[in-house]
């Protein structure tokens, strides 16, 4: 039953939070904005869809989206979604997590670098470069965190108040500072990265599925919004109480991915996107608060 | 040796001084001013008869050199004044008569393959390149950046993919239909040109009643687009709170002219002899009650953006093109004012309206950057809208004039310069007549013709992802550098 609930939230909800976010920009906008569902509804017109394959290309450029939608529901299999159950509990489960995504990203950054389009290459150095700054402030905030309760599964982030006591709310809410900045990042969205922009040379995540078209690109858009999830479920994870009825439990879990979208679509419709050089700098303020998040540990560990 | 005209008067072609090509270039690098024109003319039996007009505001100075048919090449100018560049490059292209040590003759618009693009060697070093054909729905054009990882080191821009012959189209069948099609965003001042030019040819007196409505609605057009720029500027930093609103009020501001004469663009407004649409008072009162909201809604936004430290980031001293670059370069309108060059036809050459309605320019604290050219829409938009507002008071004592003013033949063996301060800058229209009256010379220059070299200067040094900012803060076209 659990596995079904997940199963579903894996393929509706990815869509459902783009169409929230869509909606809330809408509505900040003053406009009536699509309907929540059209990001679903596109899906659906992409995946039936035939798609150009660049001359260019080879055949790194054809598996990729293969190797990213793969990778990216293999991580999910360890991340616990409604009802905090997971597909896969098992012990390093957090590492796994980080690498599996780690290797779908490095399929896209290959595939687009396959095209030789200098716009392509330029989206997956920028890219790379989140990654490499991304990856030790995620592994900072997870190690702390495996640190403080001793076990390395996923069970470590609901455990945080259990283990750390007081400490454990201001754990939490500075982890999930550093998480919601990792789902901008990786979810590319304002003001990391414009979704919604036209021109090239300012885009990131888009500029790297440039060549993309059809099933290909439905594949990399949903594995796009399965990463915003499961980053999502991470906070979702850490906030919602163990044992709750399982329905309040899922329901709760839908509010905070509600809460959670409106926040990014609001973000996006007040404020401007970061110069490109200026992004890094906001990358690194990630990083601070993993710091922080790892002092808190070790205070809590050493201090008293 | 020149002679002294003024805007919108028509001179005898043969009271036009023509010397040694030699003595002609000692000359311009004597007065040192700004070229407004300088272009060739066929002269018969393989002659070419180089016209120059230069910026004495508020006169005109217009002299003209003679090539004979083997003369193939003379001294450059750009050398001593850098703003001839542009005009020299097009010079040769449509004469093929070569400026000599000229630094950079690139084409303008023709056999652009041909043509060796700058390039960076290092291994750091990559290019981008760009169009001519795009993603988004805008004209073709080539841009070739020379990056090392996300900094520009330089831009090439390569134009004229339209091959539409409008110079060539206006001499064969010169209307009103025709010249408001040359550049779609600036309708009413490239029709108001050329119905002066035609005008002045025709010997037709425009009532002042036409004359104030096509005032009013340059004004409208000025506001309609820099409003709709302010959005644009705001859309391509993601801040879409501005893009929304500055895309609504832009509506606003252009279905008050489909109100006025059928096309949101003022197609159909101008014609010759006057305008084809009276606007009446009822209308009157209407657009004002709408301008007064766009006003507060332009003011409201600009405000809010201006606050706001993010939005700010991006505008700030990016794109800074310095005001010595700019007068270098020969940058005109807007994007020069932005730098610091104050150049307004309006005021540098202007017509009875600017004392009776009391009219005055308005001064400006430049930067160069996209935050100055931000800031100076947003004041020229609040300028419009106070002309606007004393015209359409002016208005109302001229009711019982006509329209429209029907005209008599073209003079002959003439030579007329009409320029319109359109929202990118000066638009200038040339247009001579043999000696049977019929048009002879045809010529066209927008402001995009000087100011797409700005563009280039303005994003050296700054991020490769800054190009799509600084290109909209410009918004040059692209039509009326192709011709």
């Amino acid at each position: 039953m659990i596995i079904l609930v997940n199963l579903i939230i894996l393929l509706l909800v990815p869509f459902l939070m783009a169409g929230v976010i869509k909606k809330t920009k809408a509505f900040w906008g003053g406009r009536k904005g699509a309907s929540i569902f059209q990001p679903l509804y596109d899906f659906v017109k992409l995946i039936k869809k035939d798609f150009v394959i660049s001359r260019t290309t080879s055949a790194i450029f054809k598996i990729a989206p293969v190797i990213q939608i793969a990778s990216v529901l293999f991580a999910a299999m360890f991340v616990p979604l409604a009802y905090g159950s997971t597909f896969l509990n098992v012990s390093a489960g957090l590492i796994i997590f980080a690498y599996t995504l780690s290797l779908g990203k490095f399929a896209s950054l290959i595939s687009a670098m396959d095209t030789g389009s200098s716009f392509e290459g330029m989206g997956a150095s920028r890219e790379a470069c989140f990654t490499a700054i991304v990856e030790p402030a995620f592994f900072m905030l997870i190690a702390s965190i495996m640190a403080l309760t001793g076990t390395t599964t996923f069970d470590s982030l609901r455990n945080i108040l259990a283990n750390a006591g007081s400490y454990g709310i201001l754990i939490i809410i500075f982890a999930a500072v550093v998480l919601f900045i990792m789902i901008l990042i990786e979810g590319s969205r304002v003001p990391v990265d414009d979704p919604a922009t036209h021109l090239e040379l300012t885009m990131i995540h888009e500029v790297m599925i440039l060549d993309n078209s059809g099933s290909d690109l439905a594949l990399f858009s949903w594995a796009n919004g399965i990463k915003m999830l499961l980053l999502s479920s991470l906070i979702a994870f850490m906030v919602i109480p163990a044992g709750l009825n399982e329905w309040l439990s899922i329901g709760l879990y839908l509010l905070i991915m509600f809460i959670i979208s409106v926040l990014i679509g609001t973000i996006e419709s007040a404020m401007a996107r970061f110069r490109m050089s200026h992004v890094f700098e906001f990358v690194f303020v990630m990083s601070s608060f993993a710091l922080v998040v790892l002092s808190l540990v070790v205070a809590r560990m050493f201090g008293g | 040796m020149f002679i002294k005209t003024k805007n919108n008067t028509k001179i005898n072609l043969s009271d036009i001084p023509v010397l040694k090509i030699g003595e002609l270039r000692e000359e311009i690098i004597k007065e040192n001013k700004r070229p407004v024109a300088f272009f060739g003319k066929d002269w018969g039996n393989g002659r070419v008869r180089l016209f120059v007009v230069l910026d004495n505001a508020p006169e005109l100075l217009v002299s003209s050199a003679l090539f004979e048919a083997d003369e193939k090449s003379y001294e450059c100018i750009t050398n001593a004044i850098p703003a001839f560049h542009i005009f020299e490059r097009e010079f040769y292209e449509q004469f093929g008569i070569k400026p000599l040590n000229h630094p950079w003759l690139k084409p303008v618009r023709l056999n652009q393959d041909e043509y060796e693009f700058f390039e960076m060697k290092g291994e750091e070093v990559h290019q981008v390149a760009v169009g001519p054909i795009h993603a988004g729905v805008i004209e073709p054009g080539h841009f070739r950046f020379m990056c090392n990882g996300e900094a520009v080191y330089h831009l090439e821009i390569m134009l004229g993919y339209q091959h539409r012959g409008v110079e060539d189209l206006m001499i064969k069948s010169p209307s009103n239909q025709l010249a408001e099609s040359i550049c779609g965003d600036s309708v009413i001042a490239y029709n108001t040109a050329y119905s002066q030019v035609m005008e002045i040819l025709k010997d037709i007196k425009v009532s002042d009643k036409a004359q104030l409505i096509r005032k009013a609605c340059l004004e409208m057009e000025r506001a309609a687009i820099h409003i709709g720029d302010l959005g644009a500027i705001a859309g391509d930093i993601a801040y879409l709170m501005g893009a929304s609103v500055f895309g609504a009020t832009r509506t606003l501001v252009i279905n008050t002219m489909l109100e006025f004469c059928g096309s949101r663009f003022g197609r159909g407004m101008v014609t010759v002899g006057g305008v084809d649409y009276d606007i009446s008072e009822e209308m009157i009162s209407k657009a004002l009650k709408t301008f007064e909201k766009v006003e507060k809604d332009v003011d409201r936004m600009t405000q809010t953006m201006l606050k706001n430290s993010t939005v700010m980031s991006r505008l700030e001293k990016t794109g800074t093109v310095s005001q010595e670059r700019a007068q270098e370069a020969g940058l005109v309108g807007m994007a020069a004012r932005a730098c610091g060059v104050d150049l307004d036809s309006r005021f540098d050459f202007p017509d009875k309206w600017n004392e009776e309605l009391d009219i005055h320019k308005k001064p400006f604290h430049a930067s160069g950057d996209v935050n100055s050219r931000f800031k100076l829409r947003y004041k020229e938009i609040k300028q419009s809208f106070s002309i606007i507002r004393k015209v359409f008071e002016k208005l109302s004592q001229y009711k019982n004039e006509p329209l429209f003013v029907q005209g008599g033949e073209n003079a002959k063996d003439a030579f007329v310069i009409s320029i319109v301060e359109g929202w990118r800058g000066e638009i200038v229209h040339i247009a001579m007549t043999d000696a049977a009256g019929n048009i002879s010379r045809y010529k066209i220059k927008d402001p995009s013709f000087n100011n797409w070299y700005g563009l280039a200067l303005a994003v050296r040094n700054n991020g490769v992802s800054d190009f799509p900012l600084c290109n909209k803060s410009h918004n040059l076209s692209y039509c009326g550098n192709d011709l």
